[in-house]
């Protein structure tokens, strides 16, 4: 504990510090009574006010001095010998977008919101009847020349999840594509999308039963990519890195412990309208299902997938037309104490879109469970998707799901809405 | 053996002295849209490869971010974009996954060509997105004036000189003749024009502001009610009702809006509808920068003189 005379001279100390700056406070070593510290504390009180008010007026001149700035025409540019001038005139744009000076280097942002409700019945899922599922904040910026970073927070009714925070080496020598942080494991296609972008309300079977639940393959790492130069295609080969964390699918016990996915990517445009996207991913680390008392055993999991998008957007019709089919086929090999067992799962599904802002889709959907790999769920579903506009989605699924070990058949109608504030994001593709 | 090893040592020493000798060839230029590709070969010439990423009868707001795209930017010195968020869509993703340190924004190899053009529509005061898809820095379709066409090529010249100093007298000299191309051009464009100053207009989109400027029309009203807001009963009956107030006899259309709504407008009003392509490539006529002007202003004045003669 600090003694009477130590904290006066601390405070005197202090005081002498100050006293260049307020050469009011220089009285502070007096000011012992209740009295004189009020009197202080007034006086620091109109000291912060006044400077409150200065601050405040330079500010303002500051800002109209840009103000006058950003409506000023903007400079011709530096003639070439034959280049006429630009005769400036009154909607002239200024070299740069106008924004306060003070936010240009703010990330953009945006939220999205995820709003679900669902009807009927189903013992298995227990999903509430409207729940604001999820809002995802994100935050992107360039670091530096050299680097760009990503974050995505999902805040969800129950707490914040750090959903993805990356940084991006993008101009590496040798035409890698380096990434360091917590990311969806680039495995097949849905693990990566983020929930916006899916054209459901929910996620496929697979993703729940053999990924590991919403999140997916969801882990701390390192990611590099490499574009395969050949003259016939997009080839991109991804090899990842993580801590071997990911519930229901990888669970670390030792730093040793890694999980390893690869990804290879083929995409070919057969025309201007059409195209197919092909993957085959795989991914190995310690089981979330291993047993403490396995030693050198089998204990890791070992998935492998394949993928395959088929799109068909009329160029010149692309507003209003597209058709995009899509399958997923995965292989999960998990080690039980009664010895490995090879679970599989895969959806099939089709969005056609009959107008500027609607959709229609469908998917089929079959997949043994990872907690039990001889029980086998099957999903139908149908949609109906509506965008009011770029920023907002309303989309109705009637959803039956047949449960192998509960032997029950739910029959659900999901109803989402999404909608987006803050900075323009990218269209998904 | 030892042959082959020679042989494969000749070969690596073949490729490793070609590729200074390429790096100082040809610019290779990729442009976001058909018109700056127009544009960027008018002054590079056979100095330059370039290649447009949209199609001039596609709606340039919303491109597919196709991987094919990636291998393109992957190759580029440079890259042309238009700017004022026209691409914020589809064009971030394709240069953040090129791995191409010459084209990042910000670096020597990216051009927006909005820099030094005149730009109308700078929205002032608060704006938000119940407007529609505003675009905060002002009317992206700036290209349809030709004096920014002159702007463009003029900073297009100076990137190119920057990259190939070698080369710089041939990019001025292109420069200066595509200049007095659009020079007299513009002259018998304005003459054609002429007849029908302030001349009363609808579009689709606001996607001809600065060609209405340029040539003297009044645009009254949009066939969108908000930018990227597709029409709305209410909207086309106000619109229907307003354009028969001001006698409008001619609607525009961008080649990739549907014709639905516009039909029934001009069936209801009398007006023409015409499909008016904003960028090169719109119509298999329009090759180049100059025929974009050609065609859209003989399109144009025909239908203003028939509507007039009516």
């Amino acid at each position: 504990m600090m003694s009477p005379t130590r904290f006066v001279a601390v405070t005197a100390a202090a005081a002498c510090l100050c006293a260049p700056v307020r050469p009011a406070l220089a009285q502070a070593p007096a000011a012992q009574t209740p009295e004189a510290l009020q009197q202080q504390v007034a006086a620091l009180k109109a000291d912060l006010a006044r400077l409150q008010q200065d601050y405040q007026e330079r500010l303002a001149k500051l800002e109209a001095a840009l103000a006058s700035l950003q409506t000023a025409p903007a400079p011709p540019p530096p003639p070439l010998p034959a280049a006429e001038p630009v005769p400036p005139s009154e909607p002239v744009a200024p070299g740069a977008p106008p924004s306060s000076s003070s936010k240009v280097f703010n990330p953009d942002m945006a939220v999205i919101g995820n709003f679900l409700g669902v009807a009927g019945k189903n013992p298995v899922d227990h999903a509430p009847a409207f729940e604001m599922r999820e809002a995802e904040a994100s935050f992107q910026a360039n670091v530096d020349p050299y680097a760009r970073a990503d974050f995505f927070m999902s805040f969800g009714e129950a707490g914040v999840n750090l959903e993805e925070g990356f940084v991006t080496f993008s101009s590496l020598p040798g035409g890698l594509l380096v990434k360091a942080g917590k990311m969806r494991a680039a495995f097949g296609k849905v693990n990566t999308m983020h929930t916006h972008v899916l054209p459901w309300a929910d996620r496929p079977l697979i993703t729940a039963n053999l990924l590991g639940g919403e999140d997916g393959i969801n882990d701390a790492g390192v990611s590099v990519a490499h574009l395969i130069p050949n003259p016939w295609l997009f080839l991109e080969a991804t090899g990842q890195v993580f801590r071997g964390d990911s519930e229901g699918v990888f669970a670390s016990a030792s730093r040793r412990d890694l999980s390893f996915v690869g990804h290879l990517r083929g995409y070919h445009d057969f025309t201007e309208n059409s195209n197919l996207d092909l993957g085959t991913s795989y991914a190995r680390g310690r089981s979330f299902f291993a047993g403490p008392g396995t030693v050198n055993a089998d204990t890791d999991t070992t998935l492998v997938g394949i993928d395959a998008t088929y799109r068909w957007k009329p160029l010149q019709r692309s507003i209003y037309r597209s058709f995009t089919a899509r399958t997923e086929i995965v292989w999960n090999r998990t080690p039980y104490l009664d010895g490995p067992s090879t679970g599989t799962g895969f959806y099939v599904s089709g969005d056609y879109q009959f107008a500027r802002r609607w959709f229609a889709g469908g998917r089929y959907d079959a997949s043994d469970r990872a907690s039990d790999l001889s029980l086998r769920d099957r999903g139908g579903s149908a949609t109906l998707t509506f965008w009011p506009s770029e920023f907002s989605v309303v989309r109705g699924q009637y959803r039956r799901t047949v449960y192998e070990g509960a032997d029950y058949a739910a029959n659900e109608l999901l109803v989402q809405m999404q909608f987006s504030i803050g900075a323009h994001g990218a269209h998904a593709f | 053996m030892r042959l082959k090893v020679s042989v494969a040592v000749t070969l690596v020493a073949a490729v490793l002295t070609a590729w200074p000798a390429r790096a100082q060839g040809k610019l290779t230029v990729v442009t976001t849209t058909q018109d700056l590709a127009s544009i960027a070969q008018e002054v590079g010439g056979d100095r330059v490869t370039v290649e447009a990423i949209a199609r001039g009868y596609q709606d340039p707001h919303f491109v597919d971010a196709k991987p094919s795209f990636i291998l393109k930017l992957q190759k580029a010195d440079l890259l042309v974009a238009v700017g004022r968020e026209l691409e914020i869509g589809w064009l971030p993703p394709l240069i953040q996954q090129s791995r191409n340190a010459k084209i990042q924004v910000g670096a020597a190899g990216y051009i927006d060509a909005s820099a030094g053009a005149r730009i109308l529509e700078i929205p002032q005061g608060q704006i938000t997105r119940a407007m529609g898809d505003v675009h905060p820095a002002g009317n992206p379709h700036y290209w349809l004036d030709p004096e920014n066409g002159k702007t463009i090529a003029h900073q297009l010249a100076q990137a190119f000189s920057r990259l190939r100093p070698a080369d710089r007298v041939g990019f001025e000299q292109r420069l200066a003749a595509f200049e007095n191309r659009v020079s007299e051009a513009e002259k018998r464009w304005a003459a054609a024009m002429a007849p029908f100053k302030g001349a009363k207009i609808v579009t689709y989109h606001r996607s001809f502001p600065n060609f209405a400027d340029r040539f003297g029309l009044d645009i009254v009203g949009y066939v969108e009610p908000r930018p990227g807001i597709p029409p709305t009963p209410q909207h086309t009956l106000d619109l229907i009702a307003e354009m028969k107030r001001l006698n409008v006899k001619v609607v525009l259309v961008e080649p990739y809006f549907d014709l639905k709504t516009p039909n029934s407008i001009g069936q209801a009003t009398g007006a023409t509808v015409l499909v008016m392509p904003p960028s090169v490539g719109g119509v298999k006529e329009i090759t180049d920068y100059v025929s974009l002007f050609d065609y859209d202003i003989k399109l144009l004045a025909d239908a203003l003189r028939q509507a007039g003669s009516k």
